[in-house]
């Protein structure tokens, strides 16, 4: 007996009007054609610049980042003369930023989140002045922060000039720090023989108080007895460090700025634009992450706090074990914008002439060669890539402090 | 990755490309009025007056060629440009000459592809202290901290000048002649160095300027003049044939009072020639035969121009020095008008 199977649908032969009427490909055709366009719009903007560099009798190369500077940099992270190559000028400039928008970032991140907190405390008047200072550091553009802010300073402090003499108008800090119109002189360090073990104490110490807090942590969780956690924290970074130094007979010692000639001579210079522009990025991005932990500690429900009141938690420990942990899921993403903003400001550097990347390959470099395109060309994949550097390091770090969900 | 960097870098290249090769003499003539780069502030070179109008050394090529083009000395656009954006603004065609105390160089000449038209000013790099600091030698600034702006010439010659005397110094860049002022004014450099001339210019808006003194060395040679777009010949020699007739009109006698007497015709065939009374040298130019009247009766000759805005009687007070007529022991050598 035969049996009936039901006839396969036929199977549609695949037809080019179905690339249109048919929903399953619409979306691929629609998609192609954009990209076709897409591509088709690149091309043109590439031969257009090809042509239009041919015309003007130019071309594209990075044989100039191989020749001589001619120009000096005034804060050098790394050893530079004007004889040194473009390409190194350019690093000096890097490593310019790298240090502007390191410091700026960890200063933005403290001024934030105490600003943040402070900005919710029940104290009218703490809160008040948090509120006053997120809005008007946020809605003021920073360019303008950076020029005040340096030409305060400039206009503000004394020059070297007035710490000379018998009976100067002016006196150094403790005799150690010298505030000018040109920055900040501060003791440089001496690293005599033995100072690496008291640097080796110290890092060991570090160690040390990671290991006691999280030991202290344990304690806590598996018997429920709590130990203080401040005080002993503080011997154990400090004490061991004090006893080797003086053990090993002093082997750091202070070199103090000293007025010679022009300028204060010896210690450390912390150039008045760096401050300008550190503290202008700082005080604007935290303002903005000020608002970031505000709602991130506002995005946690009012019952979490009570729940936690009701088992008896102190107000900070609240904070610190029940909000902050489920907070921080919503702080960090918009945090990690506003560090690559940061980094991103830095480049407005050249207002107060302090010489990061910008001034030196986008500015003096780019001036001198001429090479605008190839100079703009390298600045773009510099930013790109600290960005994307900072956005991965930061995502990582998102991944490790972001709630387990089950 | 590389596809937005590639992006980016078109969208700058879109705007300084794409106008090479135009005729800027047609360009100007249909346009009526005449684009040109000047400084953002430099009194007696180039500074708005107080009804807002330029005017300047630097001000007065700009109208010369003007009036050589367009019959009228104020049919100029200014566009004021920082030793940054300067070389920009020309390449991209925003301006169509530049007259902005630029110095002539060999890279800018031929590696940047612009046309020096002319020297209207022999300048030199100096500095200037104040008269408290006691330095009466720039070899006595070992240590300094020296303002400058940043893009110029000028850094290289003080990183050339330092090495080769074996002097350390601590240079802060700035961006504008006015910040740079300030920073001075401030303490905030000990010295502040630029072309001699602006020196001059910025001592004289100083409150006291008898309290500040401009070394006696000249560390580089600077010769400033006009230029344009490579690759536009006509254009460039209209602006270099109006810069010529300022100065050959000192050298022959002609000023803004005798120039309608001297244009009825003269007896000296050279001045017939400029003042288009002889000869076709106008329509050689692509212009008409009393072009030169016009560049003239705009501003003065050379001479003029000079003791108008920055001469001795000026605030500025510049001495003719190399900028006297050759005949007078300067370097002003116009070629002959033939």
């Amino acid at each position: 007996m035969a049996s009936v199977t039901d006839p396969e649908p036929p199977r549609e032969s695949f037809r080019l009007s179905m690339l249109l009427n048919d929903t399953r490909y619409r979306g691929y055709t629609f998609q192609f054609i954009a990209l076709l366009l897409l591509i088709l719009f690149m091309a043109y903007l590439g031969w257009n610049l090809v042509r239009n560099l041919v015309d003007q009798g130019q071309d594209i190369s990075f044989e100039f980042m191989g020749q001589p500077a001619s120009y000096d940099i005034n804060q050098r992270l790394i050893p530079y003369d004007s004889q040194d190559t473009h390409l190194r000028a350019a690093f000096v400039g890097v490593l310019n930023t790298l240090l502007v928008a390191f410091l700026g970032c960890v200063t933005a991140t403290v001024l934030g989140v105490l600003a943040g907190v402070l900005r919710l405390s029940k104290n009218w008047l703490v809160a008040k002045l948090m509120a006053f200072y997120v809005e008007i550091f946020r809605n003021v553009p920073v360019l303008i922060w950076i020029l005040i802010i340096f030409f305060v300073m400039t206009a503000a402090l004394p020059a070297p000039s007035a710490f000379r003499g018998d009976d100067p108008d002016s006196s150094m800090l403790f005799g150690a720090f010298a505030f000018t119109n040109r920055g900040v002189y501060v003791p440089r360090p001496i690293w005599e023989a033995g100072s690496a073990i008291v640097v080796a104490v110290f890092l060991a110490s570090l160690v040390a108080v990671f290991a006691y807090r999280r030991y202290a942590t344990k304690l806590l969780y598996d018997t429920g007895r709590l130990l203080p956690m401040g005080w002993p924290s503080l011997a154990i970074l400090i004490v061991p460090t004090l006893l080797a130094f003086f053990a090993l007979g002093q082997p750091i010692s202070l070199e103090y700025p000293e007025l010679r000639g022009f300028n204060f001579q010896d210690g450390i210079q912390v150039r008045g634009s760096l401050i300008a522009l550190w503290f202008a990025l700082a005080i604007y991005t935290g303002a903005f992450i000020a608002e970031n932990v505000r709602a991130g500690i506002m995005s946690v429900s009012h019952g979490q706090t009570e729940a936690a009141a009701a088992l008896g938690l102190r107000p900070r420990r609240i904070m610190s074990l029940v909000i902050l942990p489920q907070a921080l899921r919503v702080v960090i993403p918009p945090v990690i914008s506003q560090y690559l903003n940061l980094t991103k400001n830095s480049s407005l550097a050249i207002a107060v002439g302090y010489m990061d990347v910008t001034g030196t390959l986008g500015g003096i470099t780019l001036n001198q060669t001429g090479r605008a395109i190839e100079s703009v060309m390298l600045l773009m994949l510099f930013y790109l890539v600290i960005s994307l550097t900072i956005s991965a390091v930061m995502n990582l770090y998102n991944n490790a402090v972001k709630l387990k969900e089950r | 990755m590389n596809r937005t960097v590639f992006l980016g870098a078109l969208a700058a290249a879109g705007v300084t490309a794409g106008v090479a090769g135009a005729a800027t003499l047609d360009d100007v003539k249909a346009r009526g009025v005449l684009n040109c780069g000047v400084n953002t502030g430099l009194v007696g070179f180039a500074a708005p007056n107080a009804e807002g109008e330029w005017e300047g050394f630097d001000v007065a090529v700009c109208r010369a060629v003007a009036a050589a083009v367009l019959g009228d000395p104020s049919a100029v656009e200014f566009v004021s440009l920082t030793g940054k954006t300067r070389f920009t603004a020309l390449a991209s065609g925003e301006i169509d000459m530049l007259s902005r105390n630029t110095t002539w160089t060999f890279t800018r000449d031929v590696d940047l592809k612009f046309e020096f038209t002319g020297i209207n000013y022999y300048d030199g790099q100096g500095f200037i202290v104040p008269r408290e600091l006691g330095v009466s030698s720039a070899t006595e600034l070992d240590g300094a901290s020296i303002c400058i702006q940043t893009g110029t010439t000028t850094e290289l010659n003080l990183a050339d000048y330092f090495r080769k005397n074996n002097m350390e110094y601590d240079p802060v860049p700035i961006e504008t002649n006015a910040e740079a002022l300030q920073l001075y004014n401030e303490g905030s450099c000990d010295a502040y160095t630029t072309d001699a001339s602006g020196l001059a210019a910025s001592r004289a808006t100083f409150e006291n300027p008898g309290d500040h003194v401009i070394l006696p060395e000249i560390i580089s040679k600077e010769p400033l003049g006009p230029l344009v777009r490579h690759g536009d010949n006509e254009w460039g020699d209209v602006v270099r044939w109006t810069l010529n007739a300022l100065i050959a009109a000192e050298e022959l006698g002609i000023t803004s009072a005798n120039i309608d007497e001297l244009s009825q015709g003269t007896n000296s065939p050279e001045i017939n020639r400029i003042l288009g009374t002889e000869g076709n040298l106008g329509e050689m130019l692509g212009l008409d035969p009393d072009w030169a009247v016009r560049a003239i009766k705009a501003g003065g000759n050379y001479g003029e121009i000079f003791a108008r805005h920055i001469g001795e009687s000026t605030p500025i007070g510049l001495a003719r020095g190399l900028n006297a007529q050759w005949t007078e022991g300067g370097l002003m050598y116009a070629p002959p008008f033939r």
